[in-house]
């Protein structure tokens, strides 16, 4: 966390904008909004302080919904502009946000080389294996068997994508599970996050009622992990490998040194940057 | 030979029981707090999605948790709502009176939004009543002993007013033109 704090107790809802959310009623985006406020607030920061980033997805509208600085970016590029403005502006809390299509599919590249670069930043992903906004495509996190969607009738026949493998095994400095159901658990989750240095990455299990209504179950599946956090990455990776995509809770905190290369003390003239640029 | 460390006494009043007053108490707003912030969520929702029977019900309950919520700020006389809990006695789940999100639908009806503030309400007094059967310390014992029994009568509060809305008809969520129709 690199913000100032502040000593009074700040209300989540001086991170809330007056405009009013268009998700589906029953979406759990609503409460991942919410924590992320709440751990906002419970880290002492005023919304001047926090810059939210986000892609193209019904998630993605989170920037508009609070009272930060907020950029709703083009598909799948949360991560480059974060990545760009945390260097730019180290002083900002950089948060990106998305979901499990914008991020590990029109963005995964990006992902790879987000954690690879391990720049300070929070990277928050609401997984509910689904495009919803485009109507209930399957995404890179959907069981190879799921049928509902006319797209894939007999469902994908393909293995799922692994996020919090891949962000391990690509260099993340932070792997974190939540589930939209405990908001509170989500918050604080979010507020290590935060916290710890380098690039952090938490996936958030966020039903979709409309096109995976099935997903209301989780509330009965997901539970806190019974293991304690580690920063041993072989352990950590045994640990992702075998877990059944439900235990919440700090599944990694490593110690790799943030990315952060030297800013300029004075920012370059337009014409000087014309001219780098001209061919 | 080492000298071994003195221990002191232990103090003549019970900080340990005092904190831990203050702790529940904590909680106990937050329940309130986020049961109230949870209900304006829903009344929002609700709004955009064209249903304001429903809004107005639950922007109602909002308003009935905020001042719960405000009691219990009165009654430890606290000027601003307290910090966050560090632990959570609902760990892993909602707090016990937020009615689950996923339970909402665009269609519903207000006898539905009342069925989602019984059970609320039916968790939360589930919730002081384990509290008052617990190992917590006495003061805290007491304490929800009495939530419980506010609990109880905002249960039996609810059933009355189900009793004068509208059951709903069987296929209240038909609707011809679905949002999730995808071709």
């Amino acid at each position: 966390m690199s913000a100032q704090t502040q000593s009074v107790a700040i209300a989540p809802q001086l991170f809330k904008s007056d405009v009013k959310p268009v998700w589906c009623p029953g979406c759990g985006d609503y409460t991942v909004l919410s924590s992320i406020t709440k751990a906002l607030a419970s880290l002492g920061l005023r919304p001047e302080n926090v810059a939210v980033v986000s892609g193209i997805g019904c998630s993605s509208r989170i920037p508009a919904y609070t009272t930060c600085y907020g950029f709703h970016g083009v598909h799948g590029r949360a991560l480059p502009t974060a990545t760009g403005l945390k260097i730019a502006r180290p002083e900002l809390t950089v948060i990106a946000a998305g979901g499990d299509g914008d991020g590990y599919s029109i963005g995964g590249n990006h992902f790879l080389h987000a954690c690879r670069r391990n720049v300070d930043l929070t990277y928050i992903v609401m997984d509910n294996r689904v495009y919803g906004m485009t109507k209930g495509q399957p995404s890179p996190t959907t069981e190879p068997d799921w049928e509902s969607s006319k797209l894939s009738p007999h469902g994908t026949g393909l293995r799922e994508f692994h996020p919090l493998v891949i962000a391990l095994a690509s260099g993340a400095n932070f792997i974190a599970r939540a589930f939209s159901g405990d908001p509170n658990g989500t918050a604080d989750l979010i507020a290590q996050a935060v916290r710890h240095p380098g690039f952090s990455f938490i996936e958030v299990l966020s039903p979709c009622v409309t096109f995976r209504p099935e997903q209301r179950a989780w509330k009965e599946a997901a539970r806190p992990a019974p293991v304690a956090p580690t920063d041993d990455p072989a352990r950590a990776a045994r640990r992702l490998m075998t877990d059944d995509g439900f235990n919440i809770g700090v599944l990694y905190a490593g110690h790799r040194k943030p990315f952060h290369p030297p800013v300029a003390k004075e920012p370059k003239r337009v014409a000087e940057l014309e001219r780098e640029f001209a061919l | 030979m080492k000298k071994r460390a003195v221990r002191k006494p232990a103090a003549k009043t019970a900080p340990r029981a005092k904190s831990a007053y203050t702790d529940f108490m904590i909680q106990a707003y937050h329940m309130e707090a986020d049961a109230a912030e949870r209900y304006g969520e829903f009344a929002d929702q609700m709004e955009v999605h064209n249903n304001p029977e429903v809004a107005k019900l639950f922007r109602k309950l909002a308003r009935v948790e905020d001042l719960h919520a405000k009691e219990i700020m009165k009654r430890m006389g606290w000027s601003t709502p307290p910090a966050q809990a560090t632990s959570w006695l609902w760990r892993g789940t909602d707090a016990p009176e937020s009615a689950p999100v996923t339970e909402l639908h665009y269609l519903m009806k207000p006898f539905h939004a009342l069925e989602l503030a019984l059970r609320s309400e039916e968790r939360a007094a589930a919730f002081f009543r384990n509290m008052t059967r617990s190992v917590a310390p006495a003061e805290v014992r007491r304490v929800a002993a009495q939530m419980a029994k506010e609990e109880r009568e905002h249960i039996r509060l609810i059933k009355a007013w189900m009793t004068k809305v509208e059951k709903p008809e069987p296929g209240w969520d038909r609707d011809l033109d679905p949002p999730n129709y995808s071709e």
